[in-house]
């Protein structure tokens, strides 16, 4: 009997997947909406995983036409104890009793959630879904110094380094086939007379004359070089110029006594999901972190979230620092780079006009974008005023907007970055 | 103690292992008459198990979301640890194709192999339901076409309307096969009337082009001829022939939804026996191997503990119980008819007079290859099953405060049990019993489907208007639901372009007007 066994562990497991994804993008308005709440509810520090997702069952159910409960209802069961023929007994209490055949269990009385697994990338696409970064083609060709060398095919000059030694023989193959041919078809027809005539008698002078050709041809033939200088073909390679890949985000935050470990942390969420967003379009991504009180200073992660300082608040010291570092570290043309600054709208109230002006004159001219966010549920401040000014000129990469707490981050990142219709 | 080779040893299997016992097992079963197609058996990881159960174990199926949630939902629950997987997963096909998971041990693999590959793979080829509706050598090729076809559909008419086309049908899904072979002979009597009331339709349909020029009020409503003349049960093959304005790639996905579950409808029905007769002859091979001395003691033990647990029935209080288990049903009938063969009692020459002392060989492959389910149990279910389950009957009527115990396994009980439990294994009795009614062609073009009650069991509302819509989706007309008791509707559902409504004791829908 004909039997066959065949190992197929190395086929592609992800037969599914075109399925899994289809009913991911049937549900994306339920999934889209559990993903904002898991974003909501994680702790600061994991953002980075994928997670459970719930739908409810009775939405992603497919109906089928089904017995209802009622009526005269028969069945056989198993494992009698007891009873016997005439007995009555209570109806178990929790839905009738029974619902005929064995397909109970599809018909979603166990669970009312449908629950699932999202991958790690598959919760980020949904959670910058419709998000994207602006201005981000601005800085992409500009950099000359970054160029790459790419195969661009092959030319018939070149460093002998270089040489392409199949390409090579190759075209010495083809000229030497294509320049001998002729010759070899006179050798062979010559021959073919040659094998008639020679048996024949009386023939023997056009015997020689076909010697002599036949001798003249192949040396014709051996006259064909074996590689010639018009054979040799050299790898190319053209330079292509690599779209600028790394960004730098700056962190400002006001950490005068008004701002509480609370606020902080609302602060910090939104830091996190800028972070998570740029890591999705950039390779390589420095972040700088600036604190200020009356005075600015760089500090790390730990220091720039958890420390605590007390006193006024000078704005502009901050942005100041931060036109310093860029132009120090950061040339506007090699890098891309993305600002937020989260403060509770305090400011020195003489210090809020020059903030305005240093952010026109020398910051937003440079940056891809900057973000405001305002941590604060009571009236507008001076600084509030100031940037609405900025943001009338600077329609495009200055976006500012206000929070009262936690649960309004996500949302606020979304207007912040929603994809602007064309 | 004779002196015993086995074949192999140890647990972890290897290619050569399994060829090994494929080829003993071939030995054994050819000794037992198991006819079965050639094997193919594939080694696969239990991802990929997780694919093939979330395509109904169709080696190749048409992308629909429906099967990505049956993907997610497994995948959550083995992660869980709910549940484990199958060791095997078998396609009756032509060679038939067995999946075993490469984490079974190699006991594990012979058993399998015994189940899927001589079980199963003998009774695709041998029962007679899976001989007249299924044609093994052919279903790969048609999967392999339908899934090409809904690709090429959804290129041109669009991923959306191809899915929301192939959700209505899937809801229909248990409507698009043929329960009964309605017989191709009619009387001549009844010919003659047919091509009378095909004259007529056509009759009509003329007269239909001048129904806008006023007539006289004396011109009496032409009778028109019922549509359908009888209750369709097919529905999907009505929609098909029949919808008003589906477009031909339309219809030919209905087809297709309806020829694949048609395909599965005899294992639908034979899941008792299908599986019982599995493990029948796994038990059986494997005993046989043991008695030849190529297999262990070690490996008998291992292979009976899968075993046990296949066989496992829960009582009706426990909290792992889920119904009766198939395998240990049809295991334990199969069992039985060999014992009745081989050594029968008084009581079983009384019940089974006609295969008592019979040859067991041949009464089981008979058994096997003539009955389904329903069928199987009402002939073979033998009193000594019903008293080793401890069988009995319920009745759970919404009229009585209480539920009545109707019936238990004694002398009195055995028939009524086998007859009841026979019933529950009927497909049709199960599900609702729905009809195709009549199509107002006079009319709004509105569909009645018809409701059947048993027993005065209702429909689940709730369900049965979402299944309406997509009946509506394909109908693209009014839908009308009448569930029947006896000769009276006791709730009727419409569903037109906006909602379905249960309007139940609101007067006269036109299909009433006749």
């Amino acid at each position: 009997m004909a039997f066959q066994l065949i190992d197929r562990r190395l086929n592609g497991k992800h037969k599914s997947a075109v399925n899994r994804q289809r009913f991911l993008r049937r549900y994306r308005k339920h999934i889209k909406e559990a993903v904002a709440d898991a974003v909501n509810k994680r702790s600061i520090t994991d953002t980075d995983r994928g997670d459970e997702i719930s739908i409810p069952r009775k939405d992603v159910s497919e109906p089928q036409f089904r017995h209802g409960h009622g009526g005269r209802q028969q069945r056989i069961l198993p494992g009698n104890k007891e009873f016997i023929t005439g007995d009555r007994i209570a109806r178990p209490s929790g839905g009738g009793g029974g619902s005929g055949g064995g397909n109970a269990s599809d018909s979603g009385e166990g669970m009312d959630e449908f629950v699932f697994e999202l991958s790690q990338q598959e919760f980020l696409d949904f959670m910058f879904e419709d998000l994207e970064l602006p201005n981000l083609t601005k800085k992409q060709l500009k950099d000359a110094d970054a160029y790459k060398l790419v195969r661009g095919g092959y030319t018939s000059e070149g460093l002998p380094a270089r040489l392409n030694i199949v390409q090579s023989l190759r075209g010495a193959q083809a000229r030497r086939i294509a320049l001998g041919g002729a010759i070899r078809r006179q050798i062979r027809t010559l021959k073919e007379e040659l094998d008639a005539v020679a048996l024949q008698a009386g023939c023997e002078a056009r015997v020689r004359e076909i010697k002599s050709e036949l001798e003249r041809l192949q040396r014709r033939l051996n006259q064909i070089p074996f590689l010639d200088d018009f054979d040799l073909r050299y790898n190319n390679f053209i330079q292509q110029p690599v779209p600028t890949s790394s960004a730098v985000m700056f962190c400002l935050m006001d950490v005068s006594g008004s701002m509480t470990q609370e606020i902080k942390n609302i602060a910090k969420r939104f830091f996190i999901l800028l972070h998570l967003f740029l890591k999705r379009n950039y390779k390589k991504i420095d972040v700088v972190f600036i604190r200020h009180h009356t005075i600015a200073s760089e500090v790390d992660e730990e220091e720039f979230f958890y420390s605590r300082e007390t006193g006024g608040t000078v704005v502009s010291s901050a942005l100041r620092m931060m036109e310093q570092i860029v132009r120090e570290r950061y040339p506007a043309n090699d890098w891309n780079i993305y600002a937020a600054q989260a403060s509770d709208g305090e400011n020195w109230s003489d210090d809020s006009p020059q903030c305005r002006d240093l952010l026109q004159g020398s910051i937003l001219p440079n940056v891809q974008h900057y973000a405001y966010v305002e941590i604060n549920s009571g009236n507008d401040q001076e600084l509030w005023h100031a940037y609405e000014e900025i943001q009338e000129k600077f329609p495009d990469n200055f976006a500012m907007k206000k929070v009262s707490d936690s649960s309004d981050i996500f949302p606020v990142f979304h207007d912040l970055f929603e994809k602007k219709s064309v | 103690m004779s002196k015993r080779k086995p074949i192999a040893e140890g647990s972890e299997w290897s290619f050569k292992d399994v060829e090994a016992y494929e080829t003993e097992l071939a030995r054994v079963a050819e000794r037992y008459r198991l006819d079965t197609y050639p094997n193919q058996i594939e080694i696969i990881s239990a991802e990929q198990m997780m694919d093939a159960y979330s395509s109904t174990g169709m080696p190749v199926g048409y992308h629909h979301w429906s099967f990505g949630k049956q993907f997610l939902s497994t995948e959550q629950q083995y992660r869980r640890g709910h549940i484990g997987l199958a060791y095997e997963l078998v396609i009756n096909s032509n060679p038939c194709i067995s999946y075993l998971m490469e984490e079974n041990t190699l006991t594990l693999q012979a058993l399998v192999i015994a189940h899927a590959c001589f079980g199963h793979n003998s009774f695709f080829k041998g029962n007679y339901l899976f001989k007249t509706w299924t044609d093994a050598s052919a279903i790969v090729d048609y999967l392999l076409f339908a899934k090409k076809y809904v690709a090429e559909c959804e290129e041109r008419h669009g991923v959306e309307a191809t899915e929301s086309l192939l959700d209505s049908c899937h809801a229909l899904m248990n409507y698009g096969v043929d329960r009964f072979r309605r017989p191709a002979s009619i009387s001549a009597e009844d010919e003659t009337r047919r091509q009378h009331e095909r004259e007529e339709f056509l009759q009509a349909q003329v007269n239909d082009l001048w129904r806008t020029i006023p007539t006289k009020k004396k011109a009496k409503v032409e009778e028109w001829p019922k549509f359908p003349p009888e209750p369709q049960e097919n529905l999907l093959y009505f929609i098909e022939k029949n919808a008003p304005i589906l477009e031909p790639w339309e219809r030919e996905i209905v087809r297709i939804v309806r020829k694949i579950t048609q395909y599965f409808y005899p294992q639908r029905q034979t899941k008792v026996m299908n599986e019982g007769w599995a493990t029948f002859w796994h038990y059986t091979l494997l005993h046989t191997l043991y008695d030849e001395g190529l297999v262990t003691d070690g490996f008998m033990l291992e292979f009976l503990q899968s075993h046990t647990n296949v066989i496992y029935q829960p009582a009706f209080d426990s909290p792992h119980f889920s119904g009766i288990n198939p395998y240990t049903l049809g295991y334990a009938m199969f069992t039985d008819i060999r014992r009745i063969c081989e050594q029968p009692t008084d009581e079983d020459k009384r019940f089974f007079p006609d295969i008592a002392g019979s040859d067991w060989l041949d009464t089981l492959h008979h058994a096997m290859a003539n009955y389904k389910d329903e069928s199987f149990i009402l002939q073979f279910l033998s009193p000594k099953i019903i008293r080793d389950l401890k069988l009995f009957g319920i009745v759970d009527d919404d009229k009585e405060k209480e539920i009545e115990i109707s019936v238990i396994h004694d002398d009195n009980g055995y028939r009524q049990i086998r007859e009841e439990l026979a019933e529950q294994y009927n497909l049709s009795a199960q599900e609702p019993n729905i009809q195709v009614q009549e199509v107002d062609l006079r009319g709004d073009r509105s569909l009645t489907i018809r409701h059947l009650q048993h027993d005065r069991i209702p429909l689940d509302e709730d369900s049965a208007k979402e299944v309406m819509k997509h009946l509506h989706h394909l109908w693209h007309f009014d839908v009308h639901l009448e569930s029947m008791q006896e000769e009276s509707v006791t709730a009727r559902y419409i569903c037109d372009d906006d909602s379905t409504r249960n309007v139940t004791g609101e007067e006269t829908s036109p299909a009433e007007i006749v």
